[in-house]
């Protein structure tokens, strides 16, 4: 092209030092022609509710798991008092024949203090219960791994105590896992609802930011910039403003959950503490369900980039 | 190298504006386009550069029919081709540096590859001292020039320069087409749209273009 000789002769050799000092490379969007601070407002909003949605699935799921383990390997055996019958040997008659079938662990009797104490929260204290017909609870423990059906028991057991009454607690299982999946299930649509938002939100700022920038994207293209080149640059911006959308959303879930967390160690000094602390374990999320909020963080940042280069792709293969 | 043919033009549903142009540029040549103003100079060149759809006739560039042609294949045939847009369209957030290396940088080359050689062009061109500016701080003859050392720093194989010298003194006139002289010898086909009889007489070898009545002739 230009010949080297006649550019030497009109100017001096390049010095190099002198001319270096050249700012990092500029974007080829620029910054301010995007609504970055609602996009990262709205980002951040949707990762918080996506996080909460996913932390407190994880929580219900655990502690559901958690009842079902200890549930499903116990049965009772309920054996009523039943007039001219020896109560007291009834139940140890069925506590041996308990004892002598394969995979049982542990069998445990509760006496009869024991079980009219566990009527107490019912009928109040200072009640002479002596004189009311209490049923008496055995508790059965299965071995880890035993599959022990409830109607070798049964029959083991009634053979001996006709009257006796096994619980192998299925109704509650049942429930137990309808609720969770139901937890499950709402938790997924939530989700689904947040990311469509997302998707939506993304693409308004999208949309926005190619048409304050229509100047420039066609200027590229006529320097030889190709679409996929093009759309990148968006990307670039569009990832920051996700990622940063998502780091505040997501911090500010996992500051929920330390609080709730240490709310409920403190909470579990009190007197209803105890029973939160049976329910629902305690609200510690583990170190997976921090995890699985970082993700979804990150994941928001990804999402909002790619979503905006395939919608800036597919509005430049329109144009001519 | 480009070749119309019966290429008619309207913009919407109005008049058309060009009306059976069939020319061709060969490489290596050198031509003016001219007509006054509102004749269609710009809109002949945007047809050139395939920014522009003809509503009738055949372009065939670097032996390629226009109207199939991939947008792979187009960004690859806008590499082989410097423009220098009337208006300019230099990007007011990039530094006239940034602007005049912009063709290079969206191939996807690494700066430092460039550096050197923008800077040196920027030089030639008079810019030195104004690299690290922004467009809307130069002067109008500064970013014709901006805009034509972007148009330069690709190599082109063809140069389509609108109005390049209309914002400069008729000294820098004759300097900037002395450089696209310098370019046509190395072998680059340049078509200059212009008015400025004054410039056109100083290349009276040159091939014209003349649109008038929406047609076009040609003077050899
Ligand atoms: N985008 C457009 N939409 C509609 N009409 C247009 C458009 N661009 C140009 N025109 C019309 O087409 C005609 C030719 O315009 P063009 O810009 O090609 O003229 P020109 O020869 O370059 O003029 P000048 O010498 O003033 O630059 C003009 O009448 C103009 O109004
Ligand atoms: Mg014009």
């Amino acid at each position: 092209m230009l010949a080297q000789s006649e550019r030497h002769q009109n100017f001096d050799p390049l010095e190099d030092e002198e001319e270096l000092d050249l700012r990092a490379e500029q974007p080829l969007v620029p910054a301010a022609s995007i609504s970055g601070r609602a996009l990262i407002t709205v980002v951040a909003i949707m990762t918080f509710l996506a996080s909460l949605t996913a932390g407190t699935a994880m929580l219900v799921g655990s502690a559901a798991q958690g009842w079902r383990g200890a549930v499903s390997r116990e049965m009772t055996i309920q054996v009523m008092p039943v007039a001219g019958h020896d109560l007291e040997a009834d139940v140890a008659n069925a506590v041996a024949a308990a004892r002598g079938i394969q995979g049982i662990a542990d069998v445990y009797a509760y006496t009869k203090e024991q079980s009219e104490q566990l009527l107490q929260p019912w009928l109040g204290t200072g009640l002479d219960l002596s004189a009311l017909p209490v049923p008496r609870l055995i508790v059965v423990k299965l071995k880890r791994d035993a599959r022990l059906d409830t109607d070798t028991l049964r029959k083991a057991v009634t053979d001996k105590v006709p009257d006796a009454m096994i619980d192998d607690h299925r109704l509650w299982l049942e429930r137990l896992s309808i609720m969770a999946e139901t937890v499950v299930a709402i938790a997924t649509v939530i989700f689904i609802l947040v990311m469509i938002a997302m998707v939506l939100a993304v693409g308004f700022a999208t949309r926005g930011a190619m048409a304050g920038n229509r100047e420039i994207i066609e200027v590229l293209h006529l320097v030889g910039a190709a679409d996929g080149y093009i759309s990148r640059q968006f990307q670039r911006h569009f990832f920051r403003l996700g990622l940063r959308g998502g780091v505040i959303g997501g911090g500010a879930a996992i500051v929920v959950f330390l609080f709730a967390d240490s709310l409920s160690l403190l909470l579990r000094a009190t007197a209803g503490g105890d029973e939160m602390q049976a329910m629902f374990g305690s609200f510690a999320l583990s170190a997976k369900g921090y995890g699985a909020i970082v993700l979804i963080a990150c994941t928001m940042g990804f999402f909002t980039g790619i979503v905006s280069r395939t919608i800036v792709f597919r509005h430049l293969r329109g144009l001519t | 190298m480009v070749r119309f043919e019966n290429v008619g033009l309207r913009y919407g549903m109005g008049a058309e504006i060009l009306r059976d142009i069939s020319f061709e540029i060969e490489p290596h040549s050198f031509q003016f386009l001219t007509g006054p103003s509102g004749a269609g100079k710009t809109t002949l060149l945007r047809l050139i550069l395939l920014s522009l759809k003809p509503t009738r006739g055949l372009i065939t560039l670097f032996d390629a029919d226009a109207a199939h042609l991939s947008k792979d294949m187009i960004t690859d045939l806008r590499r082989r081709i410097g423009v220098v847009f009337q208006d300019f369209r230099l990007l007011d957030h990039l530094t006239t540096y940034e602007n005049v290396a912009l063709p290079l940088r969206v191939q996807g080359r690494a700066e430092f590859s460039y550096r050197a050689e923008v800077v040196e062009l920027l030089r030639w061109v008079g810019l030195g001292d104004h690299m690290h500016v922004l467009p809307p701080v130069l002067s109008g003859g500064e970013k014709q020039r901006a805009a034509i050392a972007r148009a330069l720093i690709v190599r082109p194989e063809l140069l389509l320069a609108d109005e390049p010298t209309g914002n400069v003194d008729p000294t820098l006139a004759r300097r900037l087409l002395r450089l696209f002289a310098e370019l046509h010898k190395s072998g680059t086909a340049v078509v200059i749209a212009t008015h400025d009889l004054a410039l056109m007489d100083q290349f009276e070898s040159a091939r014209r273009l003349v649109l008038g009545d929406n047609r076009l002739h040609i003077y050899e």
